[in-house]
């Protein structure tokens, strides 16, 4: 898949996206997918840690943490 | 007729609340064969007949995670009567995607929609018997926090257990992915058991291996069902398990679109505190202010003084509240006597009668006589044969007592630890450190035990409870204790005093080269252990719910702190009071002049005919490439691990000196005289001592984390291990560039373990995972052929 589309890595701070598709595959996957991160999901990146990694994004109601790495397989709209 | 109760949910969802308010304090704690996660059990506080097992806390029943095996394993065991799914009503569509999966397996449900009164204050409404009826079980509301409900809920669940009402969820997903559910459905019919055929069907399209494997379908079978798959993968153009996933959260979302009228609202209390502390500059200092209080108050000031109080009070000669100025002055008066009569060659009579006059304490005003005092007294007067005394005395109680000193300590850095777990900062914690500590394959939560080590290696290996990833955990429990702790730093101070005599200036970098040796070494050891098969595999994915802040309940904390301080007890308990035994006896015994038997300690060289001094020469060869091997340097190093205080003490009664402290010029000499003089040698014998498996008390606690024979044995090898190879490198090659060893066969042994732990750092991860995968592929293939 070419990387040219956005991911959850990119978003700025405040904003608020959609979910369109989850790369990457078997545990990591399913693990995003647990915690709500699905298609057409709104997220809103919250802020980054103060060592710049990982970052606060709030879905469906709650505050996630998650790796830059682990954000980059998300992609968003 | 006992009725058994699993409780399921997120994590903190409120689960453990509400099971230590079902069963107060009728519970046990066990873990579940095979991996390190919790099982706690416990009986109903109203009726001993209703049994509530405590499951962990997980967001799905997907096989990936031990504790998501542990619990589905136990729901399909067919052991529950029933299941409670506590549910976060604050948190509505996250913890439902849970109950998808539960109600489908066919038991008996009832969800308990905890923390509803939040639910309220927030304005929110949430209709309960709509909820119930799409879900197709009973919904009771509970608060946990204030034991509101929870009786109710525990009368639905006795009665739908003996209904064995499954539920009857009217929750369901589209056309196509509901027909292909039928058609694997038709297929699997009859195989499994009826009521959790939905189940089954579900995992059969998932195409997931571990149900696969168990259910042993035909290959026919499995084609079909692969058929059914590809096809709905096609449709979709996604993978069936991302499909199903997203299938249930759209389902939830229209179920709460119709059960739940949010009020619009700005930014949540949690949202606005962690604006502050997780804040990009705010949340290093703040952090640091806390941890520096964690710290400060558990290992300097009110542990320290805890643990004096008990080591020195309750496992010493006594404790003195009051008066103690006065005492310590009347001490001095009388040591200053003592010595002058001494020195002036006063005769025995002189002397005895001086030794009269030593202060009581008990005059001085509060004092309590230690354990050891009081048991001599009693054995003094019941006339105990003087062995059986020096034993229980300098055996036993020495060494428990030096085990259960630690207890006040660790009570106090349990409290704290567990009011940071419980308001939900220990998240945090995690969160603000994770990117120092990815890097060396630990996680942000390592950082609170490495913090403790450099008090007391005891309680860091005991507070690597809160990690919660079985591999992390590991690691950190196998070098958190290479950080020099307290009782360390005497070691330290000795071999500066032996390296540096009477010149200081020049030698003032020695203490901070052990600290950062301490470091490096948990470093080196985390790389190099990465790329073990062992603790293979990506990082742990940091995929974690910073859970919102609430005040924690007494009642939890208290609970928490309670478990793992018993958990200390018994299992430190039991390993150390063997180990002192073995101890006193080595110590104590041996052959003088032809006779096997107790030695008389008052001797000044008494250890030198002892078993423990046989046991010297015996494994002083392993020692002799570090430049230590003699029996003296072997007697103290294996008296170091029953505490490293001991280093210092054996060191003085074996250049019998009797006791003296670390900082004594005298002691200094002789103990570089017993190291053989030379500076090399008696920096490898402090680089092993500070990194070789730590004290009995530690290495219970160690036992206690890991749970496993194999893996403390292990983590002690391990340590032992790279001690000596540190070591090794430090007196051969240092020793090659000081002058002060030649070149030999062990130069050669140094060079080549250089070289291969250089290699092991800097080689790339090894793909250990890859082949897994493959191998399972593997055995996929052959079961489809088959």
């Amino acid at each position: 898949m070419a990387d040219s589309a956005t991911t959850l890595r990119d978003v700025p701070i405040g904003e608020t996206v959609k979910v369109v598709k989850l790369t990457g595959e078997g545990a990591l996957k399913r693990r995003i997918m647990d915690m709500g991160l699905t298609k057409g999901t709104d997220v809103t990146v919250r802020k980054v840690a103060p060592l710049g990694d990982p970052i606060e994004v709030t879905v469906r109601g709650f505050e996630l943490s998650l790796r830059k790495d682990e954000a980059q397989s998300v992609l968003v709209a | 007729m006992s009725i058994n109760i699993a409780l399921a949910g997120n994590p903190n969802c409120g689960k453990t609340t509400l099971f230590n308010d079902l069963t107060g304090t009728n519970q046990y704690t066990g873990n579940w064969p095979g991996v390190t996660v919790e099982k706690k059990g416990g009986k109903y506080r109203r009726d001993k007949d209703v049994e509530i097992t405590d499951l962990p806390g997980v967001y799905s029943l997907s096989p990936y995670t031990p504790e998501e095996v542990v619990t589905r394993d136990f729901l399909l065991s067919g052991s529950p009567d029933v299941v409670v799914n506590i549910v976060d009503a604050t948190n509505l569509e996250r913890n439902l995607y849970l109950t998808t999966q539960i109600v489908s397996l066919g038991l008996p449900v009832v969800v308990a929609l905890n923390m509803m009164d939040l639910v309220r204050k927030n304005g929110d409404v949430i209709d309960t018997a709509k909820l119930g009826r799409e879900l197709g079980c009973p919904v009771v509301e509970i608060s946990a926090l204030k034991g509101q409900g929870t009786q109710d809920l525990v009368t639905v669940a006795v009665d739908a257990a003996q209904a064995k009402m499954a539920p009857a969820s009217k929750m369901r997903f589209t056309d196509d992915v509901e027909s292909a559910i039928n058609k694997v459905i038709d297929i699997i019919s009859g195989k499994v058991p009826h009521t959790e055929i939905r189940w089954f069907a579900i995992k059969c399209l998932e195409g997931e291996d571990l149900t696969l494997q168990k259910m042993q379908l035909t290959a026919t079978d499995l084609s079909q069902i692969a058929a059914i798959r590809s096809e709905l993968e096609t449709a979709e153009d996604d993978d069936a398990e991302s499909i199903i996933t997203n299938e249930r959260y759209d389902a939830i979302t229209d179920v709460c679109d119709g059960c739940v009228k949010k009020s619009t609202k700005g930014l949540t209390t949690t949202q606005k505190v962690d604006r502050i502390v997780t804040n990009r500059i705010l949340g290093i200092p703040i952090f640091i202010v806390i941890m520096a209080f964690v710290y400060f108050i558990s290992v300097s000031t009110v542990g320290t003084i805890a643990t004096d109080w008990a080591n020195d009070g309750v496992f010493g000669d006594g404790w003195l509240y009051t008066g103690t100025e006065q005492y310590d002055e009347a001490v001095a008066t009388y040591e200053d006597a003592l010595a002058a009569a001494e020195e002036s060659g006063a005769s025995e009579a002189q002397i005895a009668a001086i030794e009269e006059t030593e202060p009581d304490p008990a005059e001085f005003g509060l004092w309590h006589p230690g354990i050891p005092t009081v048991v001599e007294e009693w054995l003094v007067a019941v006339d105990c044969a003087p062995w059986m005394q020096s034993l229980i005395l300098d055996g036993i109680l020495a060494g428990v007592g030096a085990v259960l000193g630690f207890i006040p300590q660790l009570i106090i850095l349990f409290l704290l630890l567990s009011i940071l777990e419980g308001c939900g900062y220990m998240a945090r914690v995690a969160f603000i450190m994770d990117r120092i500590f990815r890097r060396f394959g630990l996680s942000g939560k390592s950082f609170i035990p490495m913090l403790i080590a450099s008090g007391c290696g005891v309680p860091a290996v005991m507070a690597t409870k809160t990690i919660e990833n079985e591999k992390d955990r590991r690691m950190t429990v196998m070098t958190t204790t290479m950080i020099p702790c307290g009782a360390k730093l005497p070691i330290i101070a000795l071999v500066f005093g032996a390296l540096a005599g009477n010149y200081y200036e020049g030698t003032w970098w020695v203490a901070p080269l052990f600290y950062f040796l301490g470091l490096a070494a948990i470093i080196i050891s985390c790389i190099m252990l990465k790329k073990l098969k062992a603790f293979a595999g990506d990082a742990a994915p940091f995929i974690m719910e910073l859970p919102q802040y609430h005040m924690p309940t007494a009642k939890n904390v208290l609970l928490a702190t309670w478990e793992r301080v018993k958990a200390y007890i018994v299992k430190a308990g039991t390993i150390i009071f063997l180990s002192s035994i073995v101890i006193w006896f080595l110590l104590n015994f041996g052959v003088y002049e032809g006779q096997f038997g107790l030695l008389d300690t008052e001797m000044d060289d008494y250890i030198q005919y002892s078993l423990m001094a046989g046991l010297g020469n015996l494994l002083a060869w392993i020692f002799v490439p570090l430049g230590f091997g003699n029996w003296e340097g072997t007697v103290t190093t294996i008296t170091g691990l029953v505490a490293k205080e001991n280093v210092v003490a054996t060191v003085g009664i074996l250049t019998s000196l009797g006791e003296v402290g670390e900082d004594d010029p005298g002691i200094w000499l002789s103990f570089a005289q017993m190291m053989g003089g030379t500076s090399v040698a008696i920096m490898a014998f402090c680089a092993f001592n500070l990194l070789c498996a730590p004290c009995f008390a530690a290495m219970g606690a160690i036992r206690n984390q890991m749970r496993s024979a194999k893996w403390t044995w292990a983590a002690i090898g391990y340590m032992c291990g790279f001690a000596w190879c540190v070591a090794l490198m430090i007196y051969q090659l240092g020793g090659l560039i000081t002058g002060e060893v030649a070149f030999n066969v062990w130069t050669v042994v140094a060079i080549i373990v250089l070289a291969l732990m250089l290699f092991q750092l800097f080689r790339p991860m090894p793909k250990h995972n890859k082949e897994a995968n493959e191998r399972a592929q593997g055995i996929l293939d052959a079961e489809a052929v088959r």
